[in-house]
């Protein structure tokens, strides 16, 4: 498996080398520095912010020094080509450190929420397939994704948090904003590894919980009508009919038969969204005024702060092909049939 | 064992399926005996009821489109448990006897195991439901199994996966899951039919070899004749949904009474038999579940036919042997006289 690892890796490497490439001509297409600066900007200036980013220098020598920046994950020190043009003196990389934490107090506990209640739903509903209990949860389901998200973020600012606490004094959630609750050890583990010194749950559950809620309940209705098809379809595979035959009862022919077979569909479609974690979530983000990736990149775009999108744009490419590579080694451990070769 | 009580008695089983079309019977009024030890033949065509019967045993139907018929009885005569009716039991005491009391094997090898599992988990698994014994034991009872079903190195092969196994090897394995826990009864639904025809001898050859170790009864499901001669002791023929003969096997063999039987032997092909001679098929198709004649559900294709059997439905009569059959007109007994003294050896 390690040899299937290394050779992957190896094997992606001329890709991601492609993709910056790619990403670097494109950003360059029309001046960035021009679009920066608007027409208003005179000649000088102009050359003078470009001398200053290295954009000058040949298309070579910044391809090089940018895949060097990526390889060794340092986006700032002894340069100020890699500081956000809007925000002076902040560099790249500390933004992105910076937003990728609020963003992920967000997506990852609604990606594992998600999952787990679309599964579980999937599997009820495909195994009562027909009945009431399978129409009543689809419908529930499909009304959740029907409805705009904004519409259950005004809801939930509204009822959720204002009227909580206004009229019965319950001041769980908040409205919007963020504080961090997570603090990390200066002194990593065994010099590589940092570990966290304060676990504020209850910080986390304050600004967090309601977006977490929100999207999920928007989310479950694609992820359990995906689900609800895979297991339909093992209901009817014959092993189910063996199983039965067996004596097996039905926590046990869903739980431990079918579940496992249909691992492999499950772990594309958690896989895919992956990477999706660091890139946040645009709207949740911005109407409950968290301070992570979605807002940071949709910022950057709307402010032309060239040197975050081409990082960005770069990192989550790379954060794809691993999450690739992954999803190639989860299908081999959780089903014997696939070899790793 | 006591006396001749069968294991098994199905009592006027009938089973309805409602289906986008309408209702379909596809299993009429279908009575059989099981006596312990034994083996039965159910055979006929595809879609005759066969499979749906050996279903209607296991309850393996499906709960919201099928349906068993009140008056229908399928009692299960038990030595531990005593008689309890299949046709009426809860889900919980169905749990109980699948795979302990009767088990059951399938077609396709190929697609019965479940593929993510070990083959030695799937054996153990029906031993953790029916069983006291602990990890080690059903282990060790696993690879027992492996060795009773003819598995070489079974200590090795208890840790393959399905895929790593042949279809022949994936049926033994399907025959070890079915008697590891020692069944009173076992229902074998076509059991070789997916299978070459040199393996599927080997599988026939194991399980009379197991059927004479272990004394379990047998239902075999198949429209194969020829797998029905080797091991068989009563065969029941069936047709479009009705039993229409049921004989020991030497007796139907010898001396089929119904048209259909007879038609059916007719079609088996014969080795040493005259070179390009046509072989006899049945003409026309079995009649729409939909659409059944109003008289003898054979006669549109019966070379026998009469006025009367498109008129009337004839009713499955014992003759004085204790043989049935369905049919006005039944063939002639015995065409040669001697041949009676088979008869009395196969009971």
């Amino acid at each position: 498996m390690w040899s299937f690892i290394a050779r992957r890796l190896l094997a992606s490497i001329p890709v991601y080398l492609g993709i910056i490439l790619i990403v670097m001509a494109a950003l360059r297409v029309s001046d960035p520095v021009n679009a920066y600066l608007g027409k208003n900007a005179t000649k000088e200036q102009i050359e003078l912010k470009r001398h200053a980013m290295g954009l000058d220098r040949p298309f070579a020598a910044q391809y090089v020094e940018f895949l060097g920046r990526i390889v060794t994950l340092d986006f700032g020190t002894q340069t100020r080509r890699y500081e956000s043009w809007k925000y002076e003196g902040q560099n790249v990389g500390k933004k992105l450190a910076e937003a990728i934490g609020p963003s992920l107090s967000i997506t990852l506990p609604e990606l594992c929420l998600t999952t787990l209640v679309s599964i579980t739903i999937g599997m009820l509903s495909a195994y009562y397939r027909g009945r009431w209990i399978d129409r009543w949860l689809m419908f529930l389901v499909v009304l959740g994704m029907s409805v705009s998200v904004l519409v259950f973020i005004v809801l939930g600012q509204k009822f959720g948090s204002s009227w909580l606490k206004s009229a019965l004094g319950i001041g769980w959630f908040a409205a919007s904003g963020y504080e961090p609750w997570l603090a990390w050890s200066k002194e990593p583990l065994w010099g590589v590894l940092p570990y966290p010194t304060r676990f504020a749950l209850g910080t986390w559950a304050h600004y967090c919980l309601l977006p977490v809620l929100i999207y999920v309940v928007v989310a479950i209705g694609y992820d359990t009508r995906f689900y609800r098809a895979v297991m339909v379809e093992e209901t009817t595979r014959d092993y189910i009919t063996t199983a039965i035959a067996k004596g097996a009862s039905k926590p046990k022919i869903m739980f431990a038969h079918m579940l496992k077979n249909a691992l492999i569909p499950i772990i594309t479609r958690v896989m895919i969204t992956l990477p999706f974690l660091i890139a946040g979530s645009i709207l949740l983000e911005y109407q409950f005024r968290i301070p992570g990736m979605g807002k940071l990149i949709i910022d950057a775009i709307k402010d032309r702060d060239f040197p975050i999108i081409q990082t960005f744009t770069a990192v989550f490419a790379g954060v794809f092909i691993l999450s690739n590579i992954l999803t190639d080694v989860l299908y081999a451990l959780v089903d014997p049939r696939v070899r790793l070769s | 064992m006591s006396t001749t009580d069968p294991i098994l008695s199905v009592r006027r089983l009938t089973v309805g399926f409602r289906t986008d079309l309408g209702a379909v019977t596809a299993v009429d009024d279908v009575s059989f005996d099981l006596a312990p030890g034994r083996t039965l033949a159910i055979v006929g065509e595809s879609g005759c009821g066969k499979t749906v019967t050996s279903k209607a045993i296991m309850r393996l139907l499906p709960e919201r489109t099928a349906r068993i018929a009140p008056a229908s009885e399928i009692i299960l005569r038990d030595p531990e448990l005593g008689p309890i009716d299949l046709a009426k039991a809860s889900d919980s005491q169905m749990r109980d006897i699948r795979g302990s009391r009767i088990a059951m094997i399938f077609q396709e090898p190929m697609t019965s195991l479940n593929p993510v599992f070990r083959v030695g988990w799937q054996i153990e698994e029906a031993l953790k439901y029916h069983t006291d014994l602990d990890a080690r034991r059903r282990r060790e009872r696993a690879i027992e199994m492996l060795r009773i079903v003819e598995i070489p190195s079974p200590e090795k092969r208890i840790d393959d996966y399905p895929h790593q196994m042949s279809g022949g090897m994936r049926q033994r394995v399907m025959i070890a899951i079915a008697l590891c826990c020692e069944p009173a009864v076992l229902i074998a639904d076509e059991p070789t039919t997916a299978l070459d025809v040199t393996i599927q001898a080997q599988i026939l050859e194991l399980m009379a070899g197991l059927k004479q170790k272990l004394g379990t009864a047998i239902i075999l499901i198949t429209h194969n004749l020829g797998v029905v001669a080797q091991f068989c002791d009563e065969v029941m023929v069936m047709y479009a949904g009705r039993a229409i003969e049921s004989a020991p096997i030497r007796d139907l063999f010898h001396h089929p009474r119904h048209p259909y039987t007879r038609a059916l032997l007719d079609s088996i092909p014969k080795a040493g038999g005259r070179q390009h001679a046509k072989l006899p098929t049945i003409e026309g198709i079995v009649p729409s579940l939909y659409d059944l004649p109003k008289g003898c559900r054979f006669a549109d294709r019966c070379a026998h036919r009469q006025d009367r059997c498109v008129a009337q439905e004839p009713t499955l009569d014992a003759d004085a042997s204790g043989r049935r059959v369905r049919c006005h007109f039944p063939l002639a007994q015995p065409r040669v006289a001697p041949s009676a003294s088979a008869r009395g050896g196969a009971a």
